[in-house]
């Protein structure tokens, strides 16, 4: 169907159908062939090529995917009573539900929503189809996380036989038949707008900011919507009276660096829809931790232990199946009344144990249990590098080696027979607490 | 308080006191420096609540007293003084403030109560021993570049000091390691030191007590007992707690059945190491040895950037092996080499190997083999 089309050309009134991607000429509201409304049409239609691409609520998606009883059912996804939301789907977003919000406002809100604990590894799994066909359009994508992911189309219509923007939508389309999710594009010509756009007409959204409008558009957009300004930036701006993107647009970049420094610089620029930060492919972590959200906050050492070694132990599953080991121990703890304490501590050799992991923490956690109420605890490392020189042997330490190979023993042992299957002393018959549910991992 | 005395003395002891203060406090008297005059000296004390340095230099004191101002900025002060210039040091008559006045310049600085001044008490020492300061700087420069900085095992923050018997004479070792490396160094025990416990001085203490023992003729007295170790040095006393932990069996560690003799060239193998690991600007990156006949061939591989080799001739008799080492860490071993020659006893790719300094049989090093 495709081959025999005419090379499209950017003309307001052209444009095509995103169900059943015909082209369509003049300007009728629905599809010429289909009569679907969703259309897309834009003077610049077939010559941007930057896209952003973000699922629709992705863990309640995928969760509504697997449970057609809860197609039509507010689904929240998040741990536990104390937990936060983690997704909520749109059925609950409309009750006022939002991601991040305590589980008791959020049930406050929608009492009839059904909760479900996130199942990560299925995310994940999931994740990795969409990102692969992702791949399948272009070498240049750059994930963001989980469920959303940069894509530089340029270059790509010969071998696609059809430029970026029938490519996105036929994208969208073949995630929804393939995966049974939907997805939400965004495209534009650098990577700020594209990112604003994918966010624009949410769930199955399919926007496109092109370079002539760029200006004018983000001269009506709040401050806030510009990569970087965040809440305290925010309010920086705002006691200098700024709030719209409209008065960045009328101030030097001098004035803007003077009073902001490199942010300065940035502000000017991208308020002008200027961007050429590039798509790249591979952003490689800088840490890989774990953390969960006690349902009662905890202050004793004989409680916030078992929790430690059990998050150590998923830290350290996940940089062995990455074949990589970090330096910088990394424990967290935010308090009762929400503040975050962060202590690190370097060792001499990057480490991929569970054990060399909960040891340090261990020594970080010991400084803080002084009666503080906890309702967090995370532990990570930083500093990461390949295993080849993880855990050296040791002069000193003759345990070090017998530890590691009795490690690699219980490594081998729940492979074959599940994660239960050997268990330290500090986690064995802890209950909850020591198998934290898998909720706001990053 | 209120006494006059020469620039120089009082910036020698500055000097020597003042670098125990942290730059960062917490607790605002620790940023303090200790005056007190009285006879005709003045006495500088400062302290981070696990070492102390205090030094009593020659002044002419017209009212005796005692107060703490702020040791990094009376140091300053007394630093940017012309050379020659005579100090007076006065306090307030309500003690709040301290003037600094030399010449024309004048300098008020705020001072908190000596009564506030924290003490650390040495207790009683039970063995007491003098060495030449050329012998203490032997024992720290040794060993110390192999004091681990690892917080997590605290017992190696430092040197380990003891004695023991080799050969039917009581020696004076000094130890430390990381568990990459180990240095250890050796004298004839002075008297005194029998039946001393061993000990482990922290790495500051260490460092401080190497800035101190610069004067070749003066000697240094050391006292200790098991928790506190206190080394005098002219005028100037330094007291410290010592690391209250076990250090490890290291003799275990010490390997004695390593049969394949290596000797090269101090010099030319630290240039040639040096020269190879530039292709790797990572740390840690390890050299790889091939050792044969007559010859060692050192090379870098860095996948991101390329690779390096070169060959230096040595004096090799036995089955050709290949080991890699941590760069930095034979270059440091090479660095205390004091002989021209290095004499290297391996036994296989995996095991420790033995470093000896052909000039100094007391001084000896084993190094941990990277995997290459």
């Amino acid at each position: 169907m495709f081959a025999a089309m005419p090379t499209p050309v950017n003309d307001p009134s052209h444009g095509f159908c995103r169900d059943c991607l015909t082209f369509q000429r003049g300007a009728g509201l629905r599809c010429s062939a289909c009569g679907s409304p969703r259309l897309a049409r834009h003077p610049e239609l077939y010559s941007l090529h930057i896209a952003h691409i973000d699922c629709d609520a992705f863990y309640a998606a995928v969760e509504k995917r697997d449970n057609p009883e809860l197609k039509d059912k507010p689904v929240i996804i998040g741990g536990g009573k104390r937990g936060v939301v983690s997704t909520a789907c749109y059925i609950a977003r409309i009750h006022g539900v939002r991601s991040a919000m305590p589980m008791f406002k959020a049930l406050e809100a929608c009492p009839e929503a059904v909760v479900i604990k996130p199942d990560m590894e299925k995310y994940v799994r999931v994740g990795r189809e969409v990102r692969a066909m992702m791949q399948a359009l272009t070498p240049l994508v750059e994930p963001l996380s989980i469920d959303e992911a940069f894509l530089d189309l340029s270059g790509t219509e010969r071998l696609h036989g059809r430029p970026p923007a029938l490519v996105l939508a036929r994208f969208s389309q073949a995630v929804e038949k393939e995966i049974g999710i939907t997805v939400s594009a965004g495209l534009a010509y650098c990577k700020f707008l594209a990112k604003i756009a994918s966010d624009f007409r949410k769930p199955r959204g399919f926007s496109i900011i092109g370079q002539a409008e760029a200006v004018g558009f983000l001269a009506e957009q709040p401050v806030t919507m510009i990569w970087g300004v965040g809440k305290a930036f925010a309010a920086t701006l705002e006691q200098d009276g700024i709030r719209m993107i409209s008065q960045l647009q009328h101030m030097e970049r001098g004035e803007l660096m003077r009073r902001y420094g490199t942010m300065g610089d940035r502000l000017y620029r991208l308020a002008r829809g200027q961007d050429d930060r590039r798509v790249v492919p591979d952003h490689d972590a800088k840490s890989v931790s774990a953390e969960t959200t006690f349902d009662t906050d905890l202050a004793s050492a004989a409680d916030l232990v078992p929790v430690l070694r059990a998050l150590s132990e998923k830290v350290s599953a996940r940089l062995k199946k990455a074949g990589i080991a970090g330096r910088t121990v990394v424990l967290k703890l935010k308090t009762h009344d929400f503040k975050l304490r962060t202590r690190n501590r370097q060792l001499t050799d990057p480490t991929r144990l569970a054990d060399r992991i909960f040891q340090t923490g261990l020594q970080l956690l010991e400084k803080e249990t002084d009666g503080t109420k906890y309702r967090l605890l995370g532990i990570g490392v930083s500093d990461l590098s390949d295993a080849q020189r993880a855990d050296p042997p040791d002069l000193v330490d003759l345990q070090a080696r017998k530890r590691a190979m009795a490690e690699g023993a219980i490594d081998a042992l729940r492979d074959k027979f599940g994660k239960k299957a050997v268990e330290t002393g500090y986690t064995f018959g802890k209950g909850r607490n020591a198998h934290p549910p898998e909720d706001m991992e990053r | 308080m209120r006494v006059i005395l020469e620039r120089s003395n009082l910036l020698k002891s500055l000097n020597h006191v003042h670098r125990v203060v942290e730059r960062r406090n917490t607790i605002p008297i620790l940023s303090n420096v200790l005056l007190h005059a009285d006879g005709a000296s003045l006495e500088m004390k400062a302290t981070d609540l696990d070492l102390e340095v205090n030094e009593a230099t020659a002044a002419n004191v017209e009212q005796a007293g005692a107060t703490t101002v702020p040791a990094h900025l009376l140091y300053d002060i007394v630093r940017k003084l012309p050379d020659g210039a005579e100090v007076m040091l006065k306090t307030d008559e309500d003690g709040n403030a301290m003037s600094v006045i030399s010449g024309r310049s004048s300098f008020r600085l705020q001072c908190l109560p000596q009564s506030d001044f924290p003490e650390l008490s040495a207790g009683q020492f039970t063995h007491n021993f003098r060495l030449e300061s050329a012998a203490v700087k032997t024992l720290i420069e040794k060993t110390q570049f192999a004091i681990s900085t690892e917080e997590t095992r605290y017992y190696l923050n430092g040197i380990f000091l003891h004695t023991l018997e080799v050969g039917g004479k009581l020696k004076l070792r000094s130890v430390a390691t990381d568990g990459h490396r180990l240095a250890r160094a050796e004298m004839d025990a002075p008297a005194g030191s029998e039946g001393m416990p061993g000990i482990i001085i922290p790495r500051k203490t260490v460092s401080e007590l190497q800035k101190l023992v610069d004067d070749p003729d003066v000697p240094v007295t050391t006292e200790l007992s098991d928790t506190k170790i206190r080394f005098t040095i002219g005028s100037v006393v330094l007291t410290s707690k010592l690391i209250d932990g076990t250090f490890p069996d290291y003799q275990r560690v010490i390997p004695t059945g390593n049969d394949k003799q290596l000797i090269i060239d101090r010099e030319s193998f630290a240039r040639a190491v040096d020269r190879v690991s530039t292709i790797s600007s990572e740390r840690g990156r390890a050299v790889k040895l091939s050792i044969s006949d007559g010859q060692v061939t050192l090379a870098v591989n860095n996948p991101d950037s390329g690779s390096a080799t070169e060959e230096i001739a040595a004096d090799y008799s036995s089955d050709p092996i290949e080991i890699g080492f941590n760069a930095k860490y034979l270059l440091d071993v090479a660095a205390q080499l004091s002989g021209s020659e290095a004499k290297f006893m391996l036994a296989d790719a995996g095991s420790p190997t033995l470093i000896h300094d052909t000039a100094d049989e007391h001084a000896l090093y084993v190094l941990m083999p990277m995997r290459v």
